[in-house]
């Protein structure tokens, strides 16, 4: 348990009517130094889409189900429907909307389009967020290894195998990236 | 307008090859707007008090302290809305909010509108009602038994809401004389759609004072006749727009309690009102696949060909009527369309039970009797020593031809599509080689390419285009399609892109907006591609003509020797002669005036004159066929499927990608409803009210397929274009789910013997007929009985080939 947590519990203890007092956030969301002013019970998903507009994160259940709601924290995959925002300060939080590079689809992005990894589109950003975390740690990951680690989005459209290719279509593409760039 | 335009070229630009999905790029960076993403200023939020009770009367309802808590605007109850609705004219059996009676745990009876939704939710707390519980009714079976308490005080008699019987020939006289009669039951649980969005919607009143319901919904028409019948408002005044869709699967097919809560509210308080429905009220909200109990008599030749069939169905339909009336013929009259069968009689049944209401879900009311057929045709063929795949190829309908029952089959693919299934998964060398434990299964399916008659009976196109050009060449469609993840705006563009020969991403749509768009009837029984596209053809093909008259003066020569390709349009004769798309709208523009046409479709009249006839009948069919293989660990009962080919016959495909998505994904939801999928309920004990229980009302609880549970599936597309689809192309989206569930009962057949004739086909399931079968007993699990339904005197009509005129014969059977 956190200090802020502990912190709110006793303001609450003496004023009920504190835990609907909004607090005042500083959030880093795809490296911008974001402010709100939210309840400090929402939690980082609640903040992102209703507080900062970031709707491109979504939810499917708000119980840590589906994983429709993953953004990356400091670089690691999180549901952010279990995440309280203000034990978010300080961490450097990603989001689908900081993916593109510009207007330039990120490789990630661009497979999903093209090759059906993304039906109604409603999974897709924790999709592809959650596949960012595994090829930032394994460039070449095994299709075993892509449906472990996004063995906890479920995807009702796709029948999954689409998205199992966009992924090692898109780890294709950054490798070459990659290697272009070394010389 | 039943003719649909020819399409003019046999070489395509854009169809058939695999493209970017118009709507790709949106959905892959977070910007597409899914309806819980919208917000206006001043906006309030909803919550809805739901019934804890399965089956009660509702004696007062006190919302005083609700509508006293601080930042609560508003409290609705049953009485703010006398006007019961319902998506079929037969079955107008629901209120926004219960008035009088609740019919299952999670019936919604009151509404809190609140600054958030934090607040809303303390106060529905505050609400209170007194109940008097009712007797609850758990399954057709109870409901059948116990005419008291009716759920509804409609319907055909006690608590069974819809009761049918047809028959087509003589059948008892056919299966007298038929070399074999199979006689097998089968049992097929409810599931859920489980969309990943949760129905969300918000309500506003526009700056000219109408209503505006932005919506999750697949039918927005549907939905807007209801709203302007509910509301006691001129639909007129009423703009509802079909947000994207984050997966529909048919549970945003009926008008949902919650839309009605948030239209009135705005109306009342002149401010925005949202709603997003938790992922528990979403399996409350259901509308899924109804349980279905079977009986199958089938009479068969000796060498394997279908005589007659006898089909017998009883449906739990749940707590309301929904799409129930059709859901009950179409546990029925898809089953001639696959094979021939001389003489068909079906008997169908529906009872209201004391839980969330059934519906419409992917395959709607056909994949429970196709299991059933499928399974009982793998039965067949073993007792026959036949091939199960040959046995089929041997009694296909045939193009061109009328079933039994009066249907039209157009194109069929089917053959095709059962030698591809068993070319790809090398049945004929690997079937019963697998060595122990493992196996393969075959099924194949027919499905609908769109509902032949309109949900409320009248003679207006089903789907309608309107296209707009103007001088700097931009096109847009408007269309009342709904985008519910499928494709339908790709389609869309995609068709008219190719019509005009310009680029898909050239195309501007707006679809799924009453307030803008023509009229589509919505995106359910598989009919967009179809209905929609043949509209946007002829659209398209009547600007084409304004063009090609302009440009054809321009070029000096003749309007039909124009020809539109790669965003020019040129003479066939000499490519030189040649100007761009958009010089071409321009010179239209200015012979014509402003560009713009409509085109509409409707479907071919049914063949069949019968009362029920418009039912089953649709403007093509398409076929597939599956195999399946998988590994039985007999110790556990486990069942894993390594890998599934299939084979469809699409007509032609649009953008191969999504067609093949369509294939996979149906693959995926027919896998998970065989494997796993139940929404099943449970009754408490009489201390806790006996109230009827949602097992599993969580994505957690609720089992479905997750990367690690999906095999490989390897599709081949089928494309034999059918001349009533556009550019030939059938669907994609329902069919392919069908024949999932019987390849996987026949494939643990073909693996370890033992029958299992119900879904789910879980692991205690076939532990327990291994166990059977080692005890040399029926190696079978499934149900045991049918009980009596007192189905009514059917309607009877002579087949075809029996001097048949397709009306019903009155005084019976002829001699």
């Amino acid at each position: 348990m956190s200090a802020s947590t502990n912190a709110t519990e006793r303001a609450q203890a003496r004023d009920p009517a504190a835990a609907r007092r909004n607090v005042c956030l500083r959030l880093r969301v795809n490296g911008e130094e974001l402010e709100a002013y939210v309840a400090p019970y929402k939690t980082l998903l609640e903040v992102l889409r209703e507080d900062l507009g970031l709707t491109g994160t979504k939810h499917g259940c708000e119980l840590g189900e589906c994983g429709a709601c993953a953004v990356l924290i400091d670089g690691a995959p999180v549901l952010s429907c279990l995440e309280l925002a203000v034990q978010c300060e300080e961490r450097d939080i990603q989001t689908i909307e900081g993916l593109a590079r510009g207007t330039e689809l990120h490789p990630l992005q661009a497979a999903f389009a093209d090759l059906g990894g993304s039906q109604c589109g409603y999974c897709t950003s924790g999709m592809v967020m959650t596949a960012k975390a595994l090829l930032d740690a394994d460039p070449a990951p095994s299709r075993e290894r892509i449906k472990e680690a996004l063995s906890g989005n479920i995807c009702r459209c796709t029948g999954y195998q689409q998205i199992w290719e966009s992924v090692e279509e898109a780890a294709r593409v950054l490798r070459a990236e990659k290697s272009e760039a070394k010389p | 307008m039943n003719a649909p335009e020819k399409p003019l070229k046999t070489r395509f630009d854009t169809v058939g090859k695999p493209r970017r999905r118009v709507d790709g790029r949106a959905k892959t960076i977070g910007q597409q707007r899914f309806a819980d993403d919208l917000a206006l200023p001043r906006m309030l939020h909803a919550k809805l008090a739901r019934s804890p009770h399965a089956h009660a009367a509702i004696e007062s309802v006190d919302v005083s302290r609700a509508q006293a808590h601080r930042g609560v605007h508003l409290v609705l109850t049953g009485a703010d809305f006398p006007i019961p609705y319902g998506i079929m004219p037969v079955s107008q059996d629901e209120y926004p909010l219960a008035r009088e009676r609740v019919r299952f745990v999670g019936d919604p009876v009151a509404a809190v509108i609140a600054v958030d939704e934090q607040t809303a939710a303390e106060a529905l707390d505050l609400i209170e009602v007194k109940y008097r519980p009712l007797p609850t009714i758990a399954s057709p079976e109870e409901g059948l038994a116990k005419p008291e308490p009716r759920i509804h005080d409609y319907g055909e008699q006690g608590n069974i809401h819809r009761n049918q019987a047809y028959e087509f020939g003589d059948v008892e006289e056919a299966l007298a004389r038929s070399d074999h009669v199979f006689e097998d039951l089968f049992f097929y649980e409810g599931n859920t759609h489980l969309p990943l969005e949760q129905q969300a919607s918000l309500a506003s009143i526009e700056g000219d004072g109408k209503l505006l319901l932005q919506t999750s919904t697949q039918n927005p028409h549907y939905l807007h006749r209801q709203l302007g019948r509910v509301l006691q408002m001129p639909t007129a005044h009423i703009r509802v727009m079909a947000i994207a869709n984050g997966g529909g699967f048919g549970g945003k097919c009926d008008p949902g309690n919650h839309e009605f809560v948030v239209s009135k509210a705005a109306l009342v308080l002149g401010r925005p009102v949202k709603i997003c429905l938790t992922r528990e009220e979403v399996f409350y909200q259901h509308r899924g696949r109804h349980p279905v109990l079977m009986k199958f008599r089938t009479g068969v030749t000796k060498d394997g060909r279908l005589t007659a069939m006898h089909l017998q169905t009883l449906l739990d339909g749940g707590a309301y009527g929904s799409h129930g009336p059709a859901s009950t013929f179409y546990t029925g009259v898809l089953t001639p369309v696959s094979y021939e069968l001389p003489r068909f009689k079906f008997e169908a049944c529906r009872v209201f039970t004391n839980k969330p209401a059934c519906g419409p879900k992917r395959g709607h009311g056909t994949p429970q009797p196709r299991f059933g057929q499928e399974v009982q045709l793998d039965k067949i063929a073993h007792a026959l020593g036949l091939d199960p795949a040959e046995m089929r190829l041997k009694m296909l309908t045939k193009p061109d031809s009328l079933t039994a029952s009066w249907l039209r089959i157009g194109s069929t693919g089917l053959g095709e599509c059962i030698e591809k299934a068993v070319e790809m998964s090398g049945w004929k060398a690997r079937r019963g080689k697998l060595g122990p434990g493992r196996g393969l299964g075959l099924a194949c399916s027919a499905y609908m390419c769109g509902a032949g008659v309109s949900i409320y009976w009248n003679k207006l196109p089903h789907s309608a285009v309107q296209l707009l050009l103007d001088r700097s060449g931009q096109v847009t469609v408007y269309c009342g399609a709904t985008e519910i993840g499928q494709g339908s705006d790709d389609v869309l563009a995609g068709l008219t892109a190719e019509a005009l020969g310009i680029d898909p991403v050239s195309v501007r749509v707006v679809t799924g907006d009453t307030g803008i768009t023509p009229i589509d009837l919505g995106s359910y029984s598989s009919r967009v591609t179809i209905m929609m596209g043949n509209a946007a053809l002829q659209a398209a093909a009547r600007v084409r003509d304004l063009l090609a008259n302009a440009a054809a003066e321009a070029l000096d020569t003749l309007p039909d020797r124009i020809a539109f390709s790669q965003e020019r349009v040129f003479a066939v004769e000499d490519a030189a002669k040649s100007m761009s798309f958009v010089e071409a709208v321009a010179a239209a523009e200015a012979k014509f005036g402003t560009i713009a046409s409509v085109g509409s479709y409707a479907p071919p009249k049914p063949p069949g004159k019968f009362k029920g006839a418009g039912v089953g009948p649709s403007p093509a069919y398409s076929f597939t066929a599956c195999v399946l293989e998988t590994e039985v660990d007999p110790a556990t009962g486990w069942v894993t499927v390594p890998k599934i080919w299939i084979a469809h016959d699409i007509g032609r495909a649009l953008n191969p990608v999504l067609a093949r998505g369509q294939v996979i994904g149906s693959v995926y939801m027919g896998l998970g409803e065989a494997l796993m999928e139940e929404q099943a309920f449970r009754r408490l004990p009489p201390k806790l009210s006996s109230a009827l229980v949602h097992r599993n009302p969580s994505m957690l609880d609720y089992k479905s397929l997750t990367h690690m549970d999906m095999p490989e599936v390897e599709v081949a597309l089928i494309e034999d274009p059918d001349p009533n689809c556009p550019y030939g192309a059938k669907e994609a989206g329902q069919g392919p789910l069908l024949p999932v569930m019987p390849a996987l009962a026949n494939a643990i057949h073909d693996a370890v013997g033992v029958r299992i004739d119900e879904v789910p086909i879980t692991p205690d399931k076939v532990l327990a007929a291994l166990a059977k079968k080692a005890k040399g007993e029926v190696p079978r699990v499934g149900p045991e009985r049918f009980p009596a339904v007192p189905y009514p005197e059917p309607t009877f009509v002579l087949p075809p080939w029996e001097g048949g005129d397709g009306n019903e014969l009155k005084g019976r059977k002829a001699a």
